[in-house]
């Protein structure tokens, strides 16, 4: 058996606004709405658009009037000797930001599995191995997700502090860690639901303990829920810059950070750089979203709780 | 007894490191939080005397303080209407049936899988707030398309000037919202659309009396999630401008105030922020979890 992410957004099945289509008012009206979503989608894209073709300019074309045309001249044109092309900008985006992508991923990824996994085994028992109270733990935990993290910021820079803590992504992945157990918690007891009950009964009746239950038979049938919450931690842990600026510095810090000290330091000419180094630093989840897009919107769903 | 305990005494271990964890760095952590902003540490030297309510009758008679949460409020508001009417619009659209949904949905909800910071860049070029010969990025647009009129200063505008900040908040999250409203149209059972047709009611007729009031729950979601999203605005204003005056709110002022070392008055900061976001979302907890019960 599987279960699977249910998003709740697909469509159930051909809805029948088709059955209409043939008067020529509704066809009209058909062709508005495409066009309607069509301009959504050129508004959505245009900053995309600008980062490219920035990115892609050479220092010569920074100027307000030709802000949004094309390059004059693509980095792979011939250039006259010396002259700087637009691949310049992405050599500065990437010097600058190369040594925190690595640190970026070792930061992410462990912080996702390590929250994840615990976020198995809570779920598990608040849904499918319960003990009383159950759902006062569970509110417990959950409250967590929703506090804004500057509550919690001022004494755990003390506490950083204290403990004399490095400024690096050894003390992020700690803190990526614990706020994360609440929504990996979630995920997991939302999705566990989808395991009948008989079962955890079939293996009690079998002589196996919760341990053994969790492995044998919860564990197996987990990999989509472990999909969306790796996502969904990797995602976050990536594009952090709240914890990342409070406890960390460029030297030791995640790529949010050095891509922000890019654009900051950067003036009007050196706008092509930052836009580079903002196309670098969204790519990895960018493609995560591409490529498991589904799992990806399983997590965002996760968070409205239903009602 | 006994056979209790050993019914529950493992689920309650196995999730124990997370209660005590949680425990620690939500709840203690809250609790000293509080503590400080009830003392007199506004500097690297410890604390003397606890000045009770003090650091919160100074902050919220503080005109700059007053003015951050006039910007949270004007943001708030942008931000909430400019995603929930996005989103919702998207959403009614593809509900309709639409070849490609696939696409339209992935193009309208790309942006959240980018940070703030990455979207920063774009939006602080796009907001650029040069007019006239010297105007680039949105400005530019509506110099060379004659909506000259249109050009503004964007986030160097007094208090409207965060509804520009909320622009690209705007674009990163409707999407979400679309996603959530999506869901809440497909949740409405096909056997109540059909019966509505079968009655003879037409497609709008079906949505305004059929399907919209199906979607309260969705709308009371969306709303809660954005409203808490837009208290904790930091990234994007940091990214845009940099923590200045203008567009400065709560968040990014406890920032200021706690890396000057005011670590009373940034813990006061931050209460507030967290009273403000348990108004929300306490009684949202309350109500899912009552509603989990009645449904068991």
């Amino acid at each position: 058996m599987t279960i699977d992410v249910e998003t709740g957004i697909e469509a159930r099945r051909s809805t029948s606004s088709a059955a209409s289509a043939h008067k020529p008012t509704a066809r009209i009206g058909r062709t508005m709405k495409y066009a309607l979503l069509v301009l959504f989608v050129i508004v959505v894209m245009m900053p995309v658009y600008v980062l490219i073709v920035t990115s892609l300019k050479p220092p010569a074309d920074v100027n307000p009037a030709s802000s949004w045309a094309w390059p004059t001249r693509w980095p792979w044109e011939p250039v006259v000797a010396g002259g700087a092309t637009g691949f310049d900008n992405w050599t500065t985006a990437w010097t600058a930001l190369a040594p925190s992508l690595g640190r970026t991923f070792l930061l992410a990824i462990p912080a996702a599995l390590i929250s994840s996994l615990l976020g198995s085994m809570n779920g598990f028992v608040l849904s499918r191995w319960r003990f009383p109270h159950a759902d006062i733990v569970f509110t417990f935990i959950l409250f967590g997700m929703f506090i804004p993290y500057q509550a919690i910021m001022t004494p755990l820079v003390q506490m950083k502090t204290t403990l004399g803590l490095p400024s690096d992504i050894s003390t992020l992945l700690l803190v990526h860690i614990i706020y994360g157990l609440p929504i990996c918690t979630l995920i997991f007891r939302n999705y566990y639901v989808g395991i009948p009950m008989e079962l955890m009964e079939a293996s009690r009746v079998d002589g196996a303990g919760m341990l053994r239950t969790y492995v044998s038979i919860v564990l197996p049938l987990s990999l989509p829920g472990f999909v969306v919450t790796i996502i969904w931690q990797f995602t976050s842990a990536w594009n952090d810059f709240l914890f990342a600026l409070f406890l960390s510095d460029t030297a030791g810090g995640p790529v949010s950070l050095a891509l922000n000290n890019l654009a900051q330091g950067a003036q009007l000419a050196n706008y092509g750089a930052a836009m580079a180094g903002a196309l670098i630093a969204s790519l990895p989840t960018l493609l995560v979203y591409i490529v498991l897009g589904k799992y990806f919107i399983g997590g965002l769903m996760s968070g409205s709780v239903k009602s | 007894m006994r056979k209790g305990v050993r019914n529950w005494g493992p689920p309650l271990l196995l999730i124990s490191p997370t209660i005590i964890i949680i425990g620690i760095f939500v709840y203690v952590l809250i609790a000293v939080n509080i503590q400080v902003s009830m003392s007199n540490r506004h500097s690297l030297v410890p604390a003397t005397e606890f000045v009770g309510i003090d650091n919160y009758v100074q902050l919220l008679t503080e005109d700059r303080f007053l003015h951050s949460l006039l910007n949270l409020a004007v943001f708030t508001v942008v931000f909430i209407a400019g995603t929930m009417v996005f989103g919702f619009i998207w959403a009614w659209m593809l509900d309709k049936g639409v070849s490609a949904e696939g696409i339209f949905r992935s193009v309208y909800l790309f942006p959240m899988a980018i940070s703030f910071v990455a979207s920063g860049v774009v939006w602080r070029w796009l907001l650029n707030s040069a007019e006239g010969d010297r105007a680039s990025g949105l400005n530019r647009i509506f110099e060379s398309v004659g909506l000259g009129f249109l050009q503004n200063s964007w986030w160097n505008e007094p208090i409207w000037g965060m509804a520009a900040i909320a622009m690209p908040a705007i674009w990163q999250l409707s999407g979400y919202i679309m996603a959530l409203f999506l869901a809440g149209f497909r949740g409405v059972p096909d056997e109540l659309r059909e019966a509505a047709r079968m009655d003879g009611a037409s497609e709008w007729k079906l949505y305004r009396f059929v399907i919209f009031p199906q979607l309260s729950p969705v709308t009371l979601s969306a709303l809660i999630i954005v409203s808490h999203m837009s208290l904790k605005v930091f990234d994007l204003i940091m990214a845009i401008t940099k923590s200045i005056y203008q567009t400065e709110v709560p968040a990014t002022y406890m920032w200021i105030t706690l890396t000057s070392n005011d670590y009373a008055k940034s813990a006061a900061i931050a209460t507030v922020l967290l009273v403000l976001a348990s108004v929300l979302i306490v009684p949202y907890l309350i109500h899912t979890a009552r509603a989990e019960k009645g449904a068991r």
